[in-house]
């Protein structure tokens, strides 16, 4: 079968925008309200807050940077202004400079060298208008399947998660992949119990050892807190359902990401390398995992929910999948694809499947997903040790 | 249909309706039924699609997801009265050692 395209934006760095944005970010926390009030002033800017960026262990530093840098250079954003307050202003710089050595448009102000409050947002904004004209004479282009990268997400799972849903975006993955796009699965804690089979499934020795060592490192993090998931689930919960091991709980998470091989794993918000199926490292919480594989590259993330979560993203559209029809037709407005069908005969995870892959192209082509229209923008930063 | 199978080599379906005792296992609409439930069997839950001995794993998804503590027979509930998860030197791989 012919490779299908959509229409794209391409990037200095090779990439393909699925959008277009111009955004505005803050560092540091205590900037936060400053973006949103620079964003108003300069209408058609994506706001994009968060509250860390100081008074942070090293560890967190890095991977705030990371994560914030990856997020400005993914391929959705034409161009990025990072805003410091002074104190810290080294890391507006630095981020700013993170960018641009991937050839990617980006630029930082400091709030302590404005004159002003009002000269400040109106500084920014200018910078910001000037970089809207620009991509606005950027044309969508003809792009390939294979240079898309889709983050996989469950959120308010159900009982439902594992058989209908999960299984089918598992289906949309291995269509992806077998055009010779990326698809990202992450939720390091969710496939505790299923290590063996995506170990298995490793293109090599060493892909295998990556994926054991960060279940091994998150599970020991996790005990050293006094919290054994092996011991703690299924939970009674699941077991009224009808789950009845680990091993079955964490098969219906990790069916998300298809049956192809295992070609890489990736640090939380690093850029996979290769192309195929590729594990980020990220906790299960949804907000922290979508942020860690949008800053990855991701131009699109698939979610798929029970309970109608209404998590987006600034930076990438969010298609989200019900697992049941019933929260589809309480909150058709969250949802772009309902898998409850299969349950009532009038789907299969095949033609679900294929009906999340069709979602993704037109979602490509610039159809706004569910939680764009409602301008769901919601970004945390995984974090990984307690404040200074 | 009131019942899924998740991959052609699952021995377990998940149900999808509630089965009485007697109810036919229907895996598409218009075939005939793979087995007859022999208990009342709530919907979300798993029924044995063929017999599954003791000591054997149960497969849903293609994969191992336990292993029978009894002899399953088909149309029989497959739930933790009769499975047990696989244990770590079951996996084939180590993780915390």
């Amino acid at each position: 079968m012919a490779e299908p395209e959509f229409m794209g934006y391409r990037r200095a760095d090779g990439t393909v925008g699925v959008r277009n944005h111009v955004v505005v970010m803050n560092s540091v926390a205590e900037a936060a309200t400053i973006v949103q009030r620079i964003a108003d002033a300069a209408a058609g800017v994506v706001p994009v807050v968060h509250h860390h960026g100081y008074a942070q262990f090293p560890e967190d530093r890095e991977q705030t940077l990371r994560t914030l840098a990856g997020n400005a250079a993914n391929p959705n954003v034409a161009a990025a202004l990072f805003v410091g307050l002074g104190g810290e202003q080294e890391t507006a710089l630095e981020l700013a400079e993170r960018v641009r050595a991937r050839g990617r448009t980006a630029h930082a102000l400091i709030l302590e060298e404005a004159p002003s409050v009002a000269a400040f947002v109106e500084e920014a904004a200018a910078w910001l208008r000037r970089q809207l004209a620009e991509a606005e004479s950027i044309p969508r282009m003809p792009a390939k399947v294979s240079e898309l990268i889709v983050g996989l997400e469950c959120g308010g799972s159900d009982a439902w998660s594992g058989v209908t849903a999960n299984p089918a975006l598992g289906v949309a993955s291995d269509i992806i992949v077998g055009y010779g796009g990326t698809v990202i699965l992450s939720e390091t804690t969710e496939a505790i119990g299923a290590e063996h089979i995506l170990a298995a499934r490793a293109i090599s020795p060493q892909v295998a050892k990556a994926f054991l060592d960060i279940i091994a490192a998150y599970e020991n993090r996790m005990l050293a807190t006094g919290t054994d998931i092996r011991s703690a689930n299924p939970s009674p919960g699941n077991v009224k359902g009808g789950l009845t091991t680990l091993d079955e709980k964490s098969l219906g998470c990790i069916k998300k990401g298809g049956s192809t091989p295992l070609m890489e794993v990736v640090r939380y918000a690093d850029r996979p390398k290769e192309r195929g199926l590729v594990f980020m490292d990220t906790p299960g919480y949804d907000v922290d995992s979508v942020t860690g594989m949008t800053a990855g590259g991701a131009q699109i993330v698939v979610f798929t929910t029970g309970r109608g979560s209404p998590t987006g993203s600034p930076i990438a559209p969010v298609i989200k999948v019900s697992t049941n029809s019933r929260i589809y037709r309480r909150m058709p407005q969250h949802i772009d694809v309902d898998a409850g069908v299969i349950l009532e005969g009038k789907g299969t995870l095949e033609s679900v499947g294929r009906e999340i892959f069709d979602q993704v192209l037109a979602v490509a082509n610039g159809k706004p997903a569910a939680a764009e229209l409602f301008g769901h923008k919601e970004f945390s930063i995984w974090r990984l040790a307690e404040t200074i | 249909m009131n019942a899924l199978r998740m991959h052609p080599d699952d021995s377990v379906a998940v149900l999808v309706r509630d089965l009485a005792p007697g109810d036919p296992v229907l895996l598409a609409e218009g075939e005939e039924p793979v087995t007859l439930a022999r208990q009342a069997i709530p919907y979300g839950h798993k029924v044995a699609l063929r017999p599954i001995r003791a000591g054997e794993p149960v497969i849903k998804y293609g994969e191992r997801m336990g292993i029978a503590t009894a002899d399953i027979e088909p149309g029989e509930h497959v739930h933790v009265h009769n499975v047990r998860g696989l244990k770590p030197e079951e996996r084939g791989v180590a993780v915390n050692g």
